[in-house]
């Protein structure tokens, strides 16, 4: 083992073993990560998937605070079972605009990819509020202070423009009326046609039960209620989703 | 020969003046930090079990105290014992001073614990990135690299210092695990913040780049920080306590290499059957199986260090503890091959399985190998005669080894019954289970899991009971083995 005779010339010199380390451990990480971002399959090529609406957003950075991720998948596995109980299986290209993404790790609570219309708003508050009241054996904890804190949105144009620097395309009138969508989309009063146009497949109306109030519920609930909508699965062909 | 260098200690040189005021603190730190770790750990597993234990306040819900027990144990538990063992053994095997004097290693005991607290109290604030074991915020991350710069160059500033002329196989993983963990740190963090005054930003990358980028992050966490630096931990204490060599050089190199190659590339296998791409995935699973190898090369290379003194286990409880270490080692670098086989992975991913698998190497490896280190530092660090008592040691031993027994086992039987549950159908093609049903048939392994917590808690307030009065150089007068009572005496510190 010649090789090996060789080594005390690296154990003698403490810059060549960190450089020799610094090469052993870059290796694996540049053949796996750089091809994800010049590889152009990577992402499907389906139709519908846009950035999130502003109070959507807002829902989802109350989601990402919660840490919701900790018990809840977002990626529905292309298995039989999985494909029934929760939907068609997730596309990458569903989550292209989530920063971070919030695929998870764990289900302790049930998969969330596809939840988006599949519960009234009066069932997600009330859940929310209080889990074990609509489902007795449920082991989440409450979280009723969504209900009660206002949903800050003063700084909503600077998120999105944030979310712009790091990829997502949001236009510059999608920005300019950030602050009005957000209050279009829960109330249900208002017109929302420049909003469905800007969002398409948005949730509109009250969420959480409090017409006169916008709350960190209504966000957190139009958030839910998004997910997996986007893509129209009855018009996607196999081709399309070849990676 | 390098090896030899550590165990040739006893030969008359003149006094170096090693700063051992830092690793007093950072021992203090990991002690400290463990106990605030391993009951936060035990407080969640009860509130899976009792959800009434969510406290209707942000700050007492699971989703926000997860993160500070993951944090508290592996950042706060383990980094300040690998802090603690670095600094320690880099001055011994290299026989020179830390570089950069006492105010720069004061600089960089307080910039971590502040790194700690920053961190914890974001999570209860629902300050958080929700990336997994990467949670703290773009302003706790910058302080975070400069300590880690700062880490950098102390350790690699003595090892340029160094009187020996070899530099001693644990300082390898230990720079390893300090240089790849600073790669990992920054790439995984990157993220623009959202206002320089505010604490939320959003992460550079996407869905399917982050996912990848983030369990590039995610595994190897574990394979650098939880493994690499740990294994510098074994290839010091384990010869100084068996007080024999390392058992092969060779093996030691090549292991060494090996596993420094192989665990980057393993990061995928977090991400088996997802949207991330099956040439991604496969590369993964591949290179996951092929680090068996070396993870059991360095096993061999620790349980053989004890040739010829096998029969020391019999009454060294603390040789013990670092030998089932290396054992719970093994172990874990066994099952975490076949959990990346995609097939076992359909079953096992989402599951407690993965969590039972975490913490065989958490609490058996991580925390047993740095309990043996404790209990060989504290009496050289304080200037004991020894341990305040070995008794306590045996059983602080036997309670967290039941301990780890009831969380592994439950853990097991709950991922692979869920698992099973998620899938089974009746005999009319419809699936069998509800979602919650699976969760209500956990509950009883719930209960089971958090009473291991309970007695893996124990087992540590015993530790710090045993070392407190350690540190007061009391020693209890118990009735010892004859072997004992020569051999468990602490020499004067050299």
């Amino acid at each position: 083992m010649a090789l090996i005779s060789k080594h005390e010339v690296v154990e003698r010199r403490a810059l060549l073993l960190a450089l020799l380390i610094l090469v052993t451990v870059s290796i694996g990480g540049i053949v796996e990560i750089v091809p994800l971002f010049t590889i152009e399959n990577t992402i499907e090529r389906v139709k519908g998937v846009r950035p999130y609406s502003p109070l959507e957003q807002l829902g989802r950075d109350i989601y990402v605070r919660e840490g919701c991720y900790v018990c809840h998948s977002q990626m529905i596995r292309p298995f039989r079972d999985e494909v029934e109980r929760y939907g068609p299986y997730s596309l990458a290209a569903e989550s292209m605009y989530d920063h971070p993404f919030q695929w998870g790790s764990k289900r302790t609570g049930p998969d969330l990819a596809r939840v988006g219309g599949k519960y009234s708003n009066e069932w997600h508050v009330a859940h929310l509020v209080n889990p074990q009241s609509v489902v007795p054996e449920s082991v989440m904890p409450p979280y009723p202070w969504l209900l009660e804190r206002e949903l800050d949105i003063s700084d909503i144009r600077e998120r999105l423009e944030t979310l712009r620097i790091v990829g997502v395309p949001y236009t510059d009138e999608m920005i300019e009326k950030a602050v009005e969508d957000v209050k279009a989309q829960a109330d249900p009063e208002a017109d929302h046609e420049e909003l469905l146009q800007r969002y398409p497949k948005a949730m509109v109306g009250d969420f959480d039960g409090q017409p006169d109030r916008l709350t960190e519920m209504d966000a957190l609930v139009a958030y839910l209620q998004i997910l997996g909508r986007m893509v129209d699965f009855t018009d996607v062909r196999p081709e399309d989703l070849a990676q | 020969m390098a090896v030899a260098a550590a165990s040739s200690a006893g030969v008359a040189r003149e006094r170096i003046a090693y700063n051992e005021e830092v690793v007093r603190l950072f021992t203090i730190a990991t002690i400290f930090w463990g106990v605030v770790g391993f009951l936060v750990g035990t407080f969640i597993a009860f509130q899976l079990a009792y959800p009434w234990l969510n406290l209707p306040y942000e700050w007492g819900v699971f989703s926000r105290l997860r993160p500070v027990h993951t944090s508290a144990v592996i950042f706060a538990f383990g980094g300040n014992a690998l802090l603690a063992t670095s600094l320690y053994v880099v001055q011994r095997t290299c026989r020179a001073p830390l570089f950069g004097g006492p105010a720069l290693a004061y600089f960089l005991f307080w910039g971590y614990q502040i790194f700690i607290v920053l961190a914890a109290t974001g999570y209860v604030m629902g300050i958080t990135q929700s990336r997994e074991y990467a949670e703290p915020e773009w302003y706790v991350d910058l302080w975070l690299t400069l300590v880690w710069v700062v880490y950098f160059i102390i350790f690699f500033g003595t090892i340029l210092r160094r009187r020996e002329p070899h530099i001693y196989v644990a300082n390898w993983f230990y720079l390893a695990f300090i240089i790849t963990i600073a790669i990992l740190h920054i790439f995984n963090n990157l993220a623009v913040p959202v206002s320089w005054f505010g604490a939320k930003s959003y992460s550079l990358f996407a869905g399917v780049q982050d996912a990848l980028v983030q369990w590039w992050y995610g595994h190897n966490a574990v394979g650098f920080f939880l493994t690499a630096g740990f294994l510098g931990m074994m290839y010091y204490f384990v010869p100084k306590q068996a007080q024999r060599p390392v058992y092969s050089y060779r093996l030691s190199i090549v292991h060494f290499w090996a596993l420094i190659f192989l665990y980057i590339w393993a990061g995928p296998h977090h991400l088996h059957w997802t949207a991330l791409p099956v040439w991604a995935q496969i590369l993964g699973m591949t290179f996951s199986v092929m680090l068996w190898m070396p993870s059991w090369g360095g096993m061999i290379n620790g349980l053989m260090t004890l040739s010829g003194a096998w029969d020391k286990l019999r009454w060294d409880p603390v040789l013990r503890f670092l030998v089932v270490s290396v054992a719970f080692y093994g172990m874990s670098t066994f099952e975490g091959p076949l959990m990346s086989v995609r097939q076992v992975n359909a079953l096992s991913h989402y599951t407690d399985w993965t969590v039972g698998h975490v913490h065989s190497g958490a609490l058996g490896w991580v925390a047993f190998v740095t309990f043996g280190a404790l209990y060989y530092l504290v009496p050289r660090l304080w200037k004991a005669e020894r341990l305040y008592s070995i008794r306590l040691v045996e059983w602080h031993f036997w309670i967290a080894s039941l301990g780890i027994v009831l969380y592994i086992t439950s853990m097991w039987v709950s991922g692979i019954m869920q698992g099973l549950m998620w899938r089974t159908y009746d005999s009319l093609g419809f699936l069998q289970f509800s979602f919650v049903e699976t969760v209500e048939a956990m509950h009883p392994f719930y209960v089971i899991r958090a009473l291991g917590g309970v007695l893996f808690t124990a087992g540590a307030l015993i530790m710090v009971y045993n070392l407190w009065r350690t540190m007061r150089r009391e020693v209890r007068a118990e009735e010892l083995l004859p072997s004992q009572a020569g051999a468990l005496r602490v020499v004067p510190a050299e």
